[in-house]
C-alpha cells in the first residue's frame, strides 16, 4: 500500500513540476515577447485561392493594451488607421472619412480579408492568466530543440480551449502554434518562418497563420523594421490622431 | 338602344374584314392583360403560400432584439420560450427556432450560415426535419444553398460555430436531405438541425430567437420581451413587389391598349368621314345629331364586345392551358431574393376577368366617342349631299 502511495506521489509531484516548468517556460515567452513599447512596420500577405494581396503597416504600441496602426499599402488602404485602447477598437476609412468603433460581435470579422480576426488584435491577456500549461515533451523544429506546451483554457471567454505551442529551447519564441476547438478539432495553426535577434532578445519577424479547415495559403505576416522602447508621444494613442 | 345595337351589329358584320382587324387587335390585348395580371397574381399566391409552408408560418413572434438583416446581432436575440406559449409548443401548433452564426467549409472553401435549430418532430412548416432524427450529426439544408456550396445529399463537412463565452467548436456534420421552397429567406446560407443539438452547441438550453405558429394558434398580443409579427406583415414585402411589378405591367397594358385603341379610333374616323350621306338619312329619319352620336360610339364599343366573345374562343383555352403548364422563368428564380417559383401558374379571378373586360370596354367607348362628337356639328344638308365637311 505504501508502494502505491509512493508511486501515485511521484507521479503527482512530477506532474506538478511538468506544469511548473510549463508555467516557466510560458512565462519566458511571455518576457521575451512583450516590451513596454514598440514601434514596427509590417507586411501582410493575404494568400487566397486565385489572388494574394500585401498590406503594408506601421504600428506603434505601448505593452498590449494600446496601439495605433496605419496602413501604408496598397493604395486603396492607404490612410486605413486603427487605435486600440484596453478592449476598445476604432477604426477610421479615409474613403468614407468616418471613425467607426468595433464592438460586440464585429470583433469577430476577418482584418481586411485575413485569416486573423480582430479579436486576435485585441486579446491583450497574459497566456498566463487564460490558460493552464502543461509541458508534454521536447522536440526538434528545423534542427531547433523545442519545449512542446499544452495550454488548457482556466476561464470561459476564450476563443480556443486548447492549444499547442512549440518554443524554442534557449530563445523562448514560439516557433509553432495550434489552436483547437473544444471537440478537439484543429482550427487553426501558426509558425514562425524567422526568427531574428533583436537588441538582446529574440523574436520571430515573419510567421505564417492558417485556417486549417479552409484551403489556401494562410496569411503571412512579416516585420520588416521594429524597434522596442522608443518615446512615443501620448497623442498617438487618441482618437484624434485617426484623422 | 335596342335599334342602336341591332344597327350598330349589322354596320360592323357588314364592314367585314375592317371590323375583323380590329376585334382581333382587341381580344389580343384581352387575353395579354388577363394572362400578365394572372401571373402576376399567381405569383402572389404562390409566394405566400410557399412563404407561410417554408419559412413563416402564419405568423411568428420574434425576440425583441432580433433584426433577420443582422446576423451579428443573433447571439444576443435569444431567451427561454415564454411560459404563456409553452402549452402550444406542446401541442405543437408553435415552433421554436433557436438561430446561431456558423460557419461551414464546404470544399475546403469557407460559407458563414445561420444556423436555425427545430424540433425534428414539428409539423408547422414543411421542412423535412424528421431526416434530423437520425444518428451522428444530421443538417438538412436548401436546395439554392446545395447549388451556391455544391453540396449534395449525404456530404461530410465541417461546421464550426462558437459557444456563448466565444469559445469555437467544430464537428462533422452529414447532409441528411436537400429541400426544395422557392422561398430564398428559407435557403440561401442556412443550415437546420435539430432544436436540441443546437441548445447544447452555444449552450442555450430551452431558448429560441423565433416562435413560428400555425394558423390555428391564437396569437398573444402582448408577450413581455417577444414581438408579435403576423403573416400579413411577413408577408410585406412580396406586397411591395407585387405593387412595383404590377405599376410596371399597368404600363405595358397602356402601350398594348393604346395601339388596340388606335385601331378603333382610325376605324371610327373613316367611318364618319365615309358615311357622311347615312348620318345626314338618320338626321332626315329623325334621328337628333346626340342619338346619331350615340350610334357611333355604341357601334365602336361593339368591337370590345365581339372581341371579348372572340377571345374566348381562343383565349379560353389559351389561358387555361397556361394556368395548367404555367411559365417558366427564362432566368433562375432564386436569383430574385424573392419567394418566387421557377414556373409562375397564372391565377384568374372573376374579378380580374370582369374588371379588364369592363375597362377595355369602357376605353374603346371613350375612343369610339371622341371622334363621333364631330356628327354633332355636321350640317344635315350637307351630309345628305354627301359634302365634304
Amino acid at each position: 500500500m505504501r508502494k502505491i502511495l509512493f508511486v501515485f506521489a511521484t507521479i503527482a509531484s512530477l506532474n506538478t513540476g511538468k506544469a511548473q516548468e510549463a508555467v516557466e517556460i510560458l512565462k519566458k515567452v511571455e518576457a521575451n515577447m512583450s516590451s513596454e513599447n514598440r514601434v514596427m512596420t509590417t507586411e501582410m500577405t493575404i494568400k487566397g485561392k486565385r489572388a494574394s494581396r500585401t498590406l503594408e503597416a506601421k504600428t506603434w504600441a505601448v505593452g498590449s493594451t494600446k496601439s495605433f496602426t496605419e496602413y501604408l499599402a496598397p493604395a486603396a488602404e492607404r490612410g486605413t488607421k486603427m487605435l486600440k485602447i484596453n478592449d476598445q477598437l476604432w477604426m477610421y476609412s479615409p474613403q468614407a472619412d468616418r471613425t467607426v468603433q468595433i464592438s460586440g460581435h464585429m470583433l469577430r470579422q476577418s482584418v481586411m480579408g485575413s485569416d486573423l480576426s480582430y479579436e486576435d488584435m485585441m486579446e491583450d491577456r497574459r497566456l498566463t492568466d487564460i490558460y493552464d500549461a502543461k509541458l508534454i515533451g521536447n522536440e526538434e523544429i528545423n534542427g531547433r530543440k523545442v519545449f512542446v506546451l499544452e495550454l488548457t483554457a482556466k476561464v470561459a471567454d476564450v476563443a480556443y480551449q486548447r492549444q499547442m505551442m512549440w518554443v524554442d529551447d534557449g530563445r523562448f519564441v514560439p516557433l509553432r502554434q495550434e489552436m483547437y476547438a473544444r471537440s478537439g478539432s484543429l482550427l487553426r495553426r501558426m509558425e514562425t518562418l524567422e526568427v531574428r535577434q533583436i537588441g538582446r532578445r529574440w523574436f520571430p519577424v515573419e510567421m505564417i497563420y492558417r485556417d486549417m479547415l479552409r484551403q489556401g495559403d494562410g496569411t503571412v505576416f512579416r516585420i520588416k523594421e521594429i524597434s522596442f522602447d522608443q518615446p512615443i508621444p501620448e497623442s498617438v494613442f487618441s482618437r484624434a490622431a485617426l484623422k | 338602344m335596342k335599334t342602336a345595337i341591332k344597327l350598330a351589329l349589322r354596320n360592323l358584320l357588314g364592314a367585314g374584314l375592317r371590323t375583323w382587324l380590329n376585334v382581333f387587335v382587341l381580344s389580343v390585348a384581352y387575353v395579354l392583360i388577363i394572362w400578365m395580371q394572372g401571373l402576376i397574381a399567381g405569383w402572389d399566391h404562390q409566394a405566400k403560400r410557399d412563404m407561410a409552408a417554408w419559412q413563416t408560418g402564419a405568423g411568428q413572434y420574434w425576440h425583441q432584439q432580433f433584426d433577420p438583416y443582422d446576423p451579428l446581432t443573433l447571439s444576443d436575440s435569444h431567451a427561454p420560450v415564454p411560459p404563456e406559449l409553452l402549452p402550444s409548443v406542446n401541442s405543437r401548433e408553435v415552433v421554436p427556432v433557436l438561430m446561431a452564426q456558423a460557419t461551414i467549409y464546404p470544399h475546403g472553401s469557407m460559407l458563414p450560415v445561420v444556423l436555425r435549430g427545430l424540433p425534428a418532430d414539428q409539423k408547422v412548416l414543411q421542412l423535412p426535419t424528421h431526416k434530423l432524427d437520425t444518428a451522428g450529426f444530421p443538417v438538412i439544408i436548401g436546395s439554392m444553398m446545395a447549388r451556391t456550396a455544391k453540396l449534395g445529399k449525404g456530404d461530410v463537412l465541417t461546421l464550426r460555430w462558437r459557444d456563448r463565452n466565444g469559445t469555437f467548436d467544430a464537428a462533422e456534420v452529414t447532409i441528411a436531405d436537400i429541400f426544395s421552397s422557392n422561398v430564398p429567406a428559407a435557403e440561401a446560407g442556412q443550415v437546420y438541425l435539430e432544436l436540441e443539438t443546437l441548445h447544447r452547441m452555444p449552450g442555450l438550453h430551452g431558448e429560441a430567437t423565433i416562435l413560428v405558429y400555425s394558423d390555428v394558434h391564437q396569437p398573444l398580443t402582448q408577450l413581455a420581451g417577444w414581438n408579435v409579427k403576423p403573416f400579413a406583415w411577413l408577408s410585406r414585402e412580396v406586397d411591395e413587389m407585387i405593387k412595383t411589378k404590377s405599376v410596371g405591367q399597368s404600363i405595358l397594358f397602356g402601350v398594348l391598349l393604346l395601339l388596340a385603341l388606335l385601331a378603333v379610333f382610325d376605324t371610327q374616323v373613316l367611318s364618319i368621314f365615309r358615311r357622311q350621306r347615312e348620318i345626314g338619312t338618320y338626321v332626315a329619319l329623325g334621328y337628333t345629331r346626340w342619338q346619331v352620336v350615340g350610334l357611333f360610339t355604341v357601334e365602336g364599343t361593339m368591337f370590345a364586345v365581339l372581341a371579348a366573345l372572340f377571345s374566348m374562343v381562343f383565349g379560353m383555352p389559351l389561358l387555361m392551358w397556361q394556368a395548367r403548364v404555367g411559365w417558366t422563368l427564362p432566368v433562375e428564380a432564386g436569383d430574385f431574393g424573392m419567394a418566387m417559383a421557377q414556373t409562375l401558374y397564372p391565377v384568374y379571378s372573376l374579378a380580374l376577368v370582369a374588371g379588364t373586360v369592363l375597362l377595355v370596354t369602357m376605353a374603346t367607348a371613350i375612343v369610339s366617342y371622341l371622334p363621333s362628337r364631330k356628327i354633332a356639328k355636321m350640317n344635315p344638308t350637307d351630309a345628305l349631299k354627301g359634302k365634304i365637311q
